[in-house]
């Protein structure tokens, strides 16, 4: 990959607790707190953000343009510049991050947030499959997980035991993740669907993070030490699951590649995995050996609000840059059924360049 | 001024139903036509693979593909998930497994359900055949299900077809429905128990001291919360307004009608509601109006007139 124009990095990182229900607040009362704990790390008033980009899913809230209530939080008066996608806030951060490539801003606020307490997440993910073929049949998030687990399995690439082993060591990190929902040692469970027990599939939640980008400069005067983007990209696979090979994920490969991730090894790895058999393809897809951290905030597994949780796997990753835990990070963010589309983004510390 | 106490959580169901109609490429009309008259088509790629479900585009490609073949209604699947508790619009409302087939003939494979006492009866590899829908209407439902295959037949190789039928399906209609239950969050919960008690209370931001109405929660000008709850109105200005001409479904109220944006007294932003008790074509800016309750209602149905003079333009021009 050429070295990006600008050096861009994340300077700082917040993210709710993560809860099951969150129905005493508004979509914009729950994410206002995260926007200011980003904001008072560094100090900067709104008002100094030069772009601003969030991540968010109407068809979670149930509503149209669900997106311009939690514009207030962020105060869009007067007019800012501003943007939405209907994704993962990880997305948002690449936007973001293409925007401070440009030099049109130095610095952006990014955050993401989702409800999926109001409704079934289970069926809401089935409006995102192929209306002719797929969506009529309405399989929900987790049967389309299972079948890839199952191709899993048969590939001899996992067991059900080691299923729960992701599971439990997932869980088991989480412990010293104050906002994760699901901590320490949680049941395998009976099958949700075969062969996903509910050990194997995230918890369903409501949350919000947020991160704020900075160039150059501007980026060391906010934060003592930055996690340097060193690249990111990515990439999308075929819509129909029955043209892919489930058991690999060459696009988080080719996204990994372009963004660098081969160069040189990590040290830790965010996965958004939100079931025990994905994070086997990913592994794989990423070459990763058992020398690299997984997930040590519990990953999607312990928490997983929909909409936000790709993009607090880059804030997980710059988080341990910042406090000097990490040299090098890869941070990954998925969309789609079976991991269809995948982001990969590679995080230093100023030091290791 | 009055505390923010936390009030109780409103909840209420929330249903979005629509029928999502769609009209259909010449490949997929082929198909679904074909699933009508059970026949099952794919479609070849330009290095020859067979695509089944077929489409328009070849997925690694991006060429247009329009060479149809048909395959066979047997096949062998390839993956398989075993659905214990079946959901609303699944194909089958008995357990049954999700399976990935390859038809005879196909290089890909379909996503379906399949019939099948338990999981021990199924496994990758099996051989499972298409039980077809006994009313087929051209879409992916015609195939109601598969169904374990026994026969030992060798697989049928794709023959060429013309993707024409009679009276060809050109549009689905995929009936879609989500349950939500709707929860307003804090500050519109507070607004909204007040209205029921007839007292409309907006939340003041702590940094520009603007009351907002209806509060959502945050000021958008400072982006900070709002949490001083501040009683206003009755009364209020129009500040601006227009004719409604246009009956709406479900809305027993005449045309034409005026809608109005309403400045309440001691608000910093005005909300909308309807004029009543004053012809349309008398409604101007400046009026000054009030709200009407109707018996046992949780909010104003609409505002009328109070009588007293305009207000000065001065008074509300900021609010326009
Ligand atoms: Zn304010």
């Amino acid at each position: 990959m050429r070295p990006p124009i600008r050096d861009i990095a994340v300077v700082a990182f917040g993210q709710t607790d993560h809860t099951r229900t969150s129905d005493e607040q508004s979509e914009v009362e729950m994410l206002m707190p995260v926007l200011h704990q980003v904001l008072d790390a560094t100090g900067l008033k709104t008002s100094d953000i030069g772009f601003t980009c969030s991540g968010s899913s109407d068809y979670l809230a149930g509503r149209a343009f669900s997106f311009t209530m939690a514009l207030d939080g962020v105060g869009a008066w007067p007019p800012i510049s501003e943007s939405h996608v209907e994704m993962d806030g990880a997305w948002a951060l690449y936007e973001a991050w293409t925007k401070l490539l440009t030099g049109e801003a130095d610095t952006a606020l990014v955050y993401a947030y989702g409800k999926s307490s109001p409704g079934s997440v289970r069926d809401v993910l089935t409006r995102q499959l192929d209306p002719y073929y797929v969506a009529p049949l309405w399989p929900d998030s987790v049967a389309l997980a299972a079948l890839q687990a199952q191709a899993l399995i048969d590939g001899g690439h996992t067991d059900e035991p080691a299923l729960a082993g992701v599971a439990a060591r997932s869980r088991e990190s989480a412990t010293g993740n104050p906002h994760a929902q699901l901590r320490g040692s949680v049941p395998h469970g009976d099958y949700v669907v075969n062969p996903l027990r509910t050990g194997d599939c995230p918890p369903i939640g409501d949350g919000a993070a947020a991160v704020i980008l900075a160039a150059g400069d501007r980026a060391r005067e906010l934060c003592e030490r930055p996690a340097w983007i060193r690249g990111i990209d990515h990439r999308i696979e075929a819509h129909s699951l029955g043209v892919r090979d489930l058991t690999d994920s060459p696009s988080t490969r080719l996204a990994a590649e372009n963004a660098g991730a081969f160069e040189r090894p990590v040290d830790t790895a965010e996965l958004h995995a939100p079931f025990t058999s994905q994070e086997v393809v990913l592994r794989r897809a990423l070459s990763l050996g058992d020398d690299v951290d997984i997930n040590p905030s519990g990953g999607p597994l312990a928490a997983n609000p929909v909409m936000a949780a790709g993009l607090i796997r880059i804030g997980e990753a710059a988080a341990r840059i910042h406090g000097g835990n990490s040299r090098r990070a890869l941070a990954h963010a998925t969309s789609g059924p079976c991991l269809q589309q995948n982001l990969v983004a590679v995080l230093e510390g100023e030091d290791q360049r | 001024m009055t505390s923010t106490a936390q009030p109780e959580v409103l909840r209420a169901p929330l249903v979005v139903e629509f029928p999502f109609t769609r009209s259909l490429g010449p490949v997929q009309s082929a198909f679904l036509s074909g699933l009508r008259d059970r026949t099952v088509l794919g479609v070849r790629t330009g290095d020859g693979k067979v695509l089944v479900p077929p489409v328009e585009y070849d997925p690694v490609t991006a060429e247009e593909i329009r060479d149809l073949v048909e395959v066979g209604a047997t096949g062998t699947v390839t993956t398989w998930a075993w659905n214990p508790e079946p959901r609303r619009g699944q194909p089958l409302d008995t357990p049954f497994a999700w399976v990935l087939v390859t038809l005879d003939g196909a290089d890909t494979a379909l996503l379906h359900a399949l019939d099948a006492p338990g999981p021990d009866a199924v496994h990758s590899g099996m051989r499972v055949r298409v039980r077809w829908a006994e009313e087929r209407e051209g879409a992916i439902t015609d195939i109601a299900c598969f169904e374990p295959y026994e026969g030992d037949d060798a697989p049928s190789q794709p023959v060429p077809h013309s993707g024409e039928f009679e009276d060809a399906v050109t549009g689905i209609v995929a009936p879609a429905r989500l349950d939500y239950t709707y929860s307003p969050g804090g500050a519109q919960t507070r607004y909204i128990n007040a209205l029921a008690e007839r007292r409309t209370v907006g939340e003041r931001c702590p940094s520009c001291r603007k009351v907002y109405i209806p509060p959502r929660g945050a000021c958008p000008t400072c982006g900070v919360a709002t949490e001083e709850a501040v009683e206003v109105g009755p009364a209020g200005t129009v500040t601006t307004y227009c004719i409604v001409n246009i009956k709406a479904k479900n809305l027993d109220i005449e045309v034409p009608y005026v809608y109005a944006h309403i400045a309440l007294d001691g608000a910093d932003l005005a909300l909308h509601g309807r004029i009543g008790g004053i012809p349309y074509d008398q409604v101007r800016m400046g009026l000054r109006v009030e709200p009407v309750w109707t018996e046992g209602g949780r909010y104003p149905d609409h505002y009328r007139p109070t009588g007293e003079p305009d207000a000065d333009y001065e008074t509300y021009k900021e609010m326009i």
